[in-house]
């Protein structure tokens, strides 16, 4: 085993391009390139917990997939304990894919309706024999069944017979049963009510600590990752503009992006006077991203600089980086918007 | 004091299933007083949005109003005819829905939209036909940069799925509004969108509260939104109240051991560190539910006297919960 950490991403990017007919093509139609995740570099350590927050279509779901191979990657390396997880081929990647693992959004799309738990459970184990006999993957099931908070008498049951928290469970036990080293939790809370959100978070901490488990937490909901997670990521455009620890980036935000969307988020505890920043517009399509700054077409602090001059990632503290042209004149909007 | 404009009482909304009578609404309460803002906070399931469908004439069969009365300015909302429903619809109470998307007519431009809406209560409009279409563009025009579209003359032209999701949001806002209404009934308005534009269109809902000194209901989940933007809140629970009052003290200080949880159970950036406490449990089926506090099954400072039905006590000035251990010597 190897003392670095247990995931290096490295300059991985993931265009989609649309599709031309031959006509098309010969007319010399230029094709369309959705540029979802945009050379992304970020590692990963070994029991760490990630966070990767953003708004809807900024790419950060695509950025978990991507590392999965669950979308092949256009470009760039992902390495998971030692291996180059993009060179490998597809009977390795299987094997791969049991130590690697992933808890989807949407309970109730995310299971097979016309499966019982105990089969969507047991898959796992039957693609990757980890079961010598069909008493075995019962037994198994049976245990994980228990320690993510449903009953083992459920196994027969179908995912419509359960509720949306308890259907998430489900997942969870499904991805934990091959014994896996990663997972990449893609907002697993967010279809969830307020309650039932608190007692999946509580879980999949609970299991991580037991389990020795290493997670890439994407969400967009920024308490949920300030509870949960070691570093944060933030995502704006397919590009991450600010990553640290998390005690650094939430209290002490350099990103604009990042500074706006602390201040948006509703806070039980502010009630009446809070600072807010207020964005304009919407997020620019990636289809035609803004030249320059990603971010300029927003930011409040947009130069004529910002609309050429793309940011290079720069460290501010330790293990704190951000890409914004205008840090070292140390601005904050948060600050501004208090006076 | 003047009469609140809103006004339900003992409303009891149910649904006729095969499985059984679901009660989703039983016996609720609620005030909206004149142009302010009240939250309604609730998981899914709680009935919130079926108590405003009821308010708004919109349940359909299998539901069915079973008992309550419902008044507005003045007026027994139960009582008025279909075609004097309609009248008061749209035009004295408007209501957005949660998904934008579903809610509008794919099939129609956004400017045919509101123009039916005017068409339909707008008594002020001219007679003549061009003059009248004319006073229907002014009027959408001046609707559709009122809720903050840029150049809405050309965007009147649109359909829904040219536009944004918060800017969707925002052309359902600017619908409902057309005819100037009283009371503004906004069904998760932000649910679906992205926290910088969720923050866009609830600071639009509070300074066209302002401007047009209307009552907005908010419904919502998050505690958040209605910390920043309600005077005072409500929170449901299983199809009842389970505590209402101002903002400031039912956030600060909880009396439902419910709407304890709920703010126990949500991670908060100013208290990172702090271990949240989820309420275990699920919310009960409302199919045959026992006479006894809805929240027993949950409730972690349950007693023998829970098992019996709990009505509202007072808790402090306009602060109301509906459990036995309000009113008791403080814990």
């Amino acid at each position: 085993m190897t003392s670095g950490p247990l995931l290096q991403v490295e300059h991985l990017t993931k265009h989609y391009t649309s599709h031309r007919s031959l006509g098309q093509r010969l007319a010399g139609t230029p094709q369309i390139v959705v540029r979802a995740v945009n050379d992304v570099s970020l590692s990963v350590q070994r029991g760490e917990i990630l966070g990767l927050i953003g708004e809807s279509g900024c790419g950060k779901s695509t950025l978990g997939r991507a590392i999965l191979r669950l979308h092949e990657p256009t470009s760039g390396k992902v390495v998971f304990d030692g291996t180059d997880v993009t060179a490998l081929d597809a009977h390795a990647m299987k094997a791969m894919r049991r130590r690697m693992q992933i808890i989807f959004q949407d309970p109730y799309a995310s299971l097979n309706p016309r499966r019982t738990v105990a089969e969507i459970v047991g898959l796992p184990l039957r693609l990757h024999g980890l079961a010598t006999s069909e008493d075995e993957v019962r037994a198994k099931v049976g245990a994980m069944i228990e320690k993510v908070g449903l009953k083992a008498n459920q196994l027969d049951r179908y995912p419509h017979q359960f509720s949306g928290g308890q259907r998430q469970r489900i997942g969870i036990a499904r991805a934990l049963i091959s014994n896996p080293e990663f997972i990449v939790c893609d907002e697993p809370v967010s279809a969830l009510d307020v309650s039932i959100q608190a007692q999946i978070i509580e879980l999949l901490q609970e299991l991580k600590r037991e389990l020795g488990l290493t997670y890439l937490f994407i969400s967009h909901d920024i308490s949920v990752i300030g509870y949960l997670a070691d570093r944060v990521a933030v995502m704006y455009l397919g590009e991450i503009v600010e990553m640290g620890p998390v005690d650094a980036v939430l209290s002490h935000p350099r990103h604009p992006y990042t500074q706006s969307l602390m201040s948006a988020v509703p806070e039980v505890d502010a009630v009446g006077h809070k600072t807010r920043v207020r964005l304009k517009g919407d997020l620019p399509s990636p289809l035609k991203p803004p030249a320059g700054c990603k971010f300029h077409t927003r930011c409040p602090l947009a130069t004529d600089a910002c609309r050429t001059t793309a940011p290079k990632v720069e460290t501010v503290a330790k293990g704190h980086v951000a890409a914004c042209l205008r840090l070292s004149e140390n601005l904050s909007l948060l600050e501004d918007a208090e006076t | 004091m003047n009469a609140p404009l809103l006004s339900v009482k003992g409303l009891r909304t149910v649904f006729d299933t095969r499985a059984g009578l679901v009660c989703a609404v039983d016996g609720v309460d609620v005030e909206v007083r004149r142009g302010e803002c009240l939250g309604v906070v609730g998981e899914s399931g709680s009935g919130k949005s079926v108590t405003f469908s009821s308010v708004m004439g919109l349940v359909r069969s299998p539901g069915r109003i079973d008992g309550g009365e419902i008044s507005f300015d003045g007026r027994d909302l139960r009582k008025l005819s279909p075609r004097d429903m309609r009248a008061v619809r749209g035009k004295e109470i408007a209501m957005t829905m949660q998904d934008a998307l579903t809610a509008l007519n794919p099939a129609l431009t956004v400017g045919e939209q509101i123009a039916e809406v005017l068409e339909a209560h707008d008594e002020t409009l001219p007679d003549g036909r061009g003059a009248r279409s004319r006073a229907i563009r002014d009027r959408s025009i001046e609707i559709l940069s009122l809720v903050g579209i840029p150049s809405a003359e050309s965007r009147l032209r649109q359909y829904p799925h040219e536009f944004s999701g918060g800017m969707r949001q925002r052309i359902m806002i600017a619908i409902a509004l057309a005819c100037r209404p009283k009371l503004l009934i906004a069904d998760e308005p932000t649910t679906a969108l992205d926290v910088t534009i969720q923050a866009q269109v609830l600071e639009l809902i509070t300074d066209i509260r302002e401007k047009l000194g209307m009552s907005v209901v908010l419904i919502t989940h998050d505690l958040g939104v209605v910390a920043e933007h309600c005077d005072r809140v409500m929170v449901m629970y299983a199809g009842q109240v389970v505590e209402e009052g101002p903002t400031k003290d039912v956030i600060g200080q909880p009396k439902h051991p419910y709407t304890q949880g709920l703010l126990g159970s949500i991670p908060r950036l100013s208290l990172r560190g702090q271990p949240i406490r989820p309420i275990e449990g699920q919310v009960p089926d409302l199919i045959n539910l026992p006479p006894q506090c809805r929240f027993y099954s949950r409730c972690a400072v349950r007693k023998d006297v829970c098992k019996s039905l709990i009505s509202m006590r007072e808790a402090g000035p306009a602060h109301r919960a509906r459990c036995v251990r309000v009113g008791e010597t403080s814990k």
